[in-house]
């Protein structure tokens, strides 16, 4: 009988993992004793990571985008659709416009929902670089930017790219500083709780950077409402703040797919955290962002996790007992400039310590910009 | 010893790294109405200096901290203002 296998997303969680399940059952896959699906509502497959570097001109879109066809093994078949339930007693998936898709084991790699309209006036006053569009809008109004108050603000924690809010306001700086600019532009940092980052070495180390390099931090900052035509921040701690120019990381949201099934609250899905197999349901796992574990919602979380999914799946497929497990660990990159990065590094509980910037860290970042097309690939 | 006290609503973020017990926290006093009381359930031993340091700029009350011996969480007690 055909052992079935479907992988519900086409970001880094998803290709990765397809890509290493068809590679770890490759003899099975070829004799047909098992189907591989990967079901995503859009061809293409994006890098967002290169957003930040779109917003100060450094890369363009297109550099983000591959199609999802050209970065999956040929094994696995791939459904263009969105997946809008899934039946956790019956096995199946529902995709719309089509019929359900049934399924031995599920794993759902389907990421998180910007939703700035949780903050009222965010739309319409706020840019952010979390997506392509508001990736290349933020482009022209930094462009045009030349003096001002220029606010970054974390609304939404937990949110894609952990360091990508003070990677913001490091390239700012310096960005600033080569076009003549800085003195004529003030830069304003807010996060919601005490500190500058919720890893306490992350904001120990931003702390020292934003007082040497005369950005100012704001902290425990949880915007309320967005006045667009005063340009003023109204928090819930009962202050105002205005800027000049808004650059907010916006609140991010689960899925209701996820709720409907029953998989988690919020959105998120109950996972065990080594395993990543759902609390509440039999053959179903989540990797990536919509997989509640306490770490970062980070692309290297999603490919770490994809790696201990596909040998978990692979080694059931076989009879065998699974033995893998995921250890929370994360490694991110955290540019510091224009030309100088470093990078963190840990696993659950763990607290990274934070190396001094460098020019070789900076390259190494460029370097797997261009690389992550192996990452996606299952090869790196 | 004094009456244990009765929330309105229960966050469980028992498990979840800083800043998540915070920010779960915040993210229902959002939508809370004025009065509402909170137990906020964590793992994570820095809430108990970072909640309370929230809830006095944010103007909400305290109303206490409770250890659970030997269950390794702890219970912060919030009111809305």
């Amino acid at each position: 009988m055909t052992e079935r296998i479907v992988v519900v997303g086409g970001g880094t969680g998803g290709c990765v993992l397809a890509n290493r399940l068809a590679d770890d059952l490759g003899p099975e896959l070829d004799r047909g004793e098992v189907e591989l699906l990967l079901v995503t509502d859009s061809p293409q497959h994006v890098y967002k990571p290169a957003f930040l570097y779109v917003a100060f001109g450094e890369r363009t879109l297109a550099e983000a985008e591959r199609p999802v066809a050209d970065l999956v093994d040929r094994r696995v078949r791939l459904r263009i659709g969105t997946a809008t339930g899934v039946d956790t007693d019956a096995k199946r998936l529902a995709v719309a416009g089509t019929t359900d898709v049934p399924y031995d084991h599920l794993v759902l790699t389907i990421g998180c929902q910007l939703v700035p309209e949780e903050t009222p006036g965010l739309a319409e006053g706020g840019h952010h670089f979390y997506g392509p569009d508001g990736a290349e809008t933020l482009r022209d109004a930094l462009s045009e930017f030349t003096e001002g108050h220029l606010v970054l603000s974390v609304i939404g924690v937990p949110h894609m790219c952990p360091a990508a809010p003070l990677e913001f306001v490091l390239i700012a700086d310096d960005w600033f500083r080569r076009r003549g600019l800085r003195d004529d532009v003030e830069i304003t940092y807010t996060y919601p709780i005490g500190r500058a980052h919720g890893i306490q070495s992350l904001a120990d180390w931003a702390t020292g950077e934003f007082a040497a390099r005369d950005i100012h931090l704001e902290t425990f900052v949880n915007p309320e409402e967005i006045d667009p035509e005063e340009r003023i921040v109204h928090t819930m701690e009962g202050e105002e703040l205005s800027y000049d120019l808004l650059v907010a990381i916006p609140p991010h949201a689960g899925s209701d797919l996820v709720s409907e099934a029953g998989l988690g609250d919020d959105g998120w899905v109950a996972v065990d955290r080594g395993t990543l197999e759902a609390t509440h349901a039999d053959g179903v796992y989540a990797i990536g962002d919509v997989a509640d574990v306490p770490t970062s919602k980070a692309g290297s979380v999603a490919h770490y996790e994809a790696s201990v999914v596909a040998d978990r799946i692979a080694s059931r497929v076989r009879g065998e007992t699974p033995t893998a497990t995921y250890d929370g660990k994360t490694v991110c990159f955290v540019e510091s400039g224009l030309d100088e990065a470093t990078f963190v590094e840990f696993g659950y509980g763990d607290e990274p310590a934070v190396r001094e910037p460098s020019r070789f860290v900076h390259w190494g970042k460029l370097a797997y910009n261009e690389s992550y097309w192996l990452t996606a690939r299952g090869l790196l | 010893m004094s009456a244990p006290i009765e929330a309105d609503e229960v966050v469980d973020a028992r498990g979840a790294a800083c800043p998540g017990p915070l920010m779960d926290l915040i993210g229902k006093v959002r939508t809370a109405d004025a009065g509402t009381v909170f137990e906020l359930q964590t793992t994570d031993s820095s809430s108990s200096h970072d909640v309370p340091e929230w809830v006095e700029k944010a103007g909400h009350e305290l109303l206490d901290i409770v250890e659970h011996d030997g269950e390794g969480y702890w219970s912060i007690y919030v009111r809305t203002a």
